[in-house]
């Protein structure tokens, strides 16, 4: 069937089933946009600034499980994006990104709004195309969303230029992908799958150090299962967090830089350390020599290049992370590790969470609260900085994925946006941002994206009217020499969400928290509710720099 | 130590900027690369010697497979290979010194491809060491200009690096 590129786009799209595009049009990008006022199937989210168009599906891709698209115009349509791409590359979240590019007789010159993105992309994008023979893009398109979806996920970009776009084909949707260099391993080999099974027998202090390839392999209950055959503790990273139940006796909560004591020192005793689906990452070891010094290692990733990157692994096994469980589950016998599991409940005791309630509105408080409120089911979106890490510490998360925050590249801004593209994706779950005054600001307008969809968000600022976890690291390395971290003017929160017609509150002690709190959660449509907390609360326990894990600090 | 990789990849725009770009932000340092086109005109083939400890390389090599373009890394100096790189050289010569210059050439088996009035230009093949010796030697003449094209290799005997399957040891399907 003869079409333009630009209509073929849709028509790709559809195969793939694609139900929601966010984007932001623009001149490279109007033949796309003038073939999706033809579609009927794809609903088209028009966001208020390009990174949050990309955030939104980069959400959406996280509570669905589905490939998350995205689009934006050339030059700064496409620039605009960049900082969300490489969200998504550093997370692993399969997401398919459309830009358009000038007519292919003007790319180099310098145009109106030309700017290379592939190149600026190429080094965080899973792959990226620029389409110069209109022939081959349905093909490009298929490989795209195979790439983005298969093996390790990730973002993949395709640049359109604009006479490409108005270009005439004849649309046939390829049925099979041909990538010779692209063939992710799935199946572990079985050799190491058995060895597994034998160290783990053999092992006295197992311990399962879980992340986010829990979550993108769908492994949540084989990760249960095994942790329940062998009575071994399950420590998250902050990827990794609501893989495994939050209130389960087995669950150490997250390791790390802020973990808690319990899972740093159980890491550190423990004489087998399982990890699945994690990359040892440096917020997680902190100082690597220090790292699980009695543990051997096992390491199952989808990524190769993951396996000896930071630690040397004592069995590495690359496949999928659900195909290997429910392989290695069959091989294991139910084990008593009563020693073991007496020792870590005393580590518990011994070490627990906690904070000093002084009367003042604690941002732990405000959390715990929110999990108690919502039984620790709802889904929780997060911004980047110290309430992040509260979220990570004192929300108990029951439910499979249901956290979506910025873990690798740490992006001020992602939670709003963030929370639209989630809303979406699960329009029947409650969903709160818990975002802070810093944060906020950064994309604050997709209020208006947010009000325009009529999502019924609940967001949550933990304000403190400071860059708190800048502010944290200046009072620990820099003497408390804050520079550049106090914000000496807010607008009224309450007052500007009640500007986009969202109700709005302002809450300082506990009492007022409690009395808002249950009418906020219960009423449908959205909320805000700012939350002012002390500027001097910090985030611990912390492990300094160049410390092992097990030398954290409380204070 | 140094390892040569044989790198097949897919003959598409950008591939040698993604293998490029990749080096330079791994903080890999390459040696030296080549590249042309193979018996296929859809692939074409990269040599790149690389310096490092074999955890580096393992490294490079894991991040290369990552690469969609590529199709197939070996490290074939784990192997008996052959290797071939070309120099050409433009060196002071009077005509007085053109007799003495063109008997050493005769040593390397080099071959004089340009004469002008006051210079020589002097091709020769071989591997890296006899390279390294054919430019000392014309050092003391005083080299104006020199390029090289750097290390192409291919494995010894029956054994091959090609997308034609069989020496599969270090595929991507392994």
């Amino acid at each position: 069937m003869e079409m333009t590129v630009a209509e073929a786009l849709i028509r790709c799209l559809e195969n793939e089933k694609v139900e929601v595009v966010f984007g932001y049009p623009g001149g490279a990008m109007l033949p796309v946009y003038d073939a999706l006022y033809h579609s009927t199937k794809i609903k088209h989210v028009l966001v208020r600034h390009e990174q949050g168009a990309v955030h939104a599906a980069d959400g959406y891709a996280r509570v669905t499980k589905r490939v998350g698209v995205c689009m934006a115009t050339s030059g700064p349509g496409a620039t605009n994006l960049v900082t969300g791409i490489a969200n998504a590359y550093m997370d692993s979240i399969p997401v398919v990104i459309f830009t358009g590019q000038v007519a292919t007789a003007l790319i180099g010159t310098d145009a109106f709004q030309e700017v290379d993105i592939t190149g600026i992309t190429m080094p965080i994008t899973k792959h990226n195309y620029l389409v110069k023979d209109p022939h081959k893009f349905p093909a490009i398109v298929r490989n795209a969303f195979h790439i983005a979806a298969t093996g390790r996920p990730g973002p993949v970009l395709i640049d359109i230029p604009r006479d490409i776009a108005d270009a005439k084909i004849d649309f046939k949707y390829p049925k099979t992908v041909h990538l010779r260099g692209y063939k992710p391993t799935y199946r572990g080999h079985p050799n190491k799958i058995q060895e597994i099974a034998r160290l783990i027998k053999e092992s006295k202090r197992p311990l399962i150090y879980a992340g986010g390839g829990i979550l993108s392999s769908n492994a949540e209950q084989e990760l249960l299962q095994l942790a329940e055959t062998i009575s071994a503790p399950v420590t998250n990273t902050f990827m990794g967090l609501a893989s495994f139940p939050g209130n389960h006796p087995l669950f150490l909560g997250m390791l790390g830089l802020h973990g808690t004591r319990y899972a740093n020192l159980a890491v550190t005793e423990c004489d087998l350390l399982i990890g699945i689906g994690a990359r040892f990452d440096d917020r997680v070891t902190m100082n690597i020599n220090a790292f699980a010094p009695n543990a051997t290692v096992i390491h199952i990733d989808i990524d190769p290049a993951e396996i000896g990157k930071i630690v040397a692994t004592h069995v590495p096994l690359v496949g999928d992370v659900k195909t290997i469980l429910a392989a290695l589950l069959p091989l294991l016998e139910p084990t008593d590790r009563s020693e073991w599991a007496a020792r870590i409940a005393d580590l518990k005791e011994q070490f627990p969470l906690t904070y000093i309630r002084d009367g003042r509105l604690k941002p732990q408080f405000v959390i715990e609260q929110l999990c108690a409120q919502t039984h620790g089911e709802a889904l929780v979106v997060t911004d980047v900085g110290q309430h992040q890490m509260w979220v990570a510490q004192y929300y108990r998360f029951q439910r499979p994925g249901t956290l979506v925050s910025s873990g690798g590249l740490g992006t001020m801004g992602f939670g709003l946006p963030a929370a639209v593209g989630s809303q979406m994706g699960r329009p029947q779950q409650q969903t709160i941002l818990v975002t802070g005054d810093g944060s906020f600001q950064m994309t604050m307008q997709e209020l208006g994206t947010m009000m325009e969809q009529g999502l019924p968000i609940k967001i949550f600022i933990l304000n403190n009217s400071v860059l708190g976890m800048v502010r944290q690291i200046q009072e620990f390395y820099y003497q408390a020499r804050y520079m550049a971290v106090n914000f000496k003017f807010h607008p009224d929160f309450a007052a500007l969400a009640r500007a986009y017609s969202i109700p709005g509150y302002t809450v300082q002690t506990e009492e007022e928290l409690q009395k808002v709190l249950p009418e906020v959660l219960a009423t449908p449509g959205p909320a805000l509710v700012n939350c002012l907390t002390p500027a001097d609360e910090n985030v611990t326990p912390m492990v300094m720099a160049g410390k092992g894990i097990h030398e954290a600090i409380e204070c | 130590m140094k390892h040569t990789l044989a790198v097949l990849v897919e003959n598409s725009p950008g591939v040698l900027a993604r293998v490029a770009g990749l080096f330079s932000r791994r903080g890999f340092n390459i040696e030296s690369l080549t590249v042309g086109r193979t018996e296929s005109n859809d692939v074409s083939r990269m040599t790149i010697v690389v310096e490092g400890d074999d955890r580096l390389i393992e490294q490079v090599s894991k991040q290369l497979h990552k690469l969609i373009d590529i199709i197939k890394i070996s490290d074939i100096s784990e192997d008996e290979y052959v290797d071939r790189d070309l120099v050409m050289i433009k060196v002071t010569a009077d005509p007085s010194q053109r007799v003495e210059i063109m008997q050493m050439a005769g040593v390397f088996r080099a071959r004089v491809v340009d004469l002008g009035r006051k210079t020589m230009t002097l091709e020769c093949t071989g591997n890296e060491g006899k390279i390294n010796a054919f430019e000392e030697s014309l050092r003391p003449y005083g080299i104006k200009e020199l390029v090289r094209t750097g290390k192409v290799a291919m494995l010894r005997g029956s054994k091959f690096s090609s997308t034609n399957g069989a020496h599969t040891a270090d595929s991507k399907e392994g």
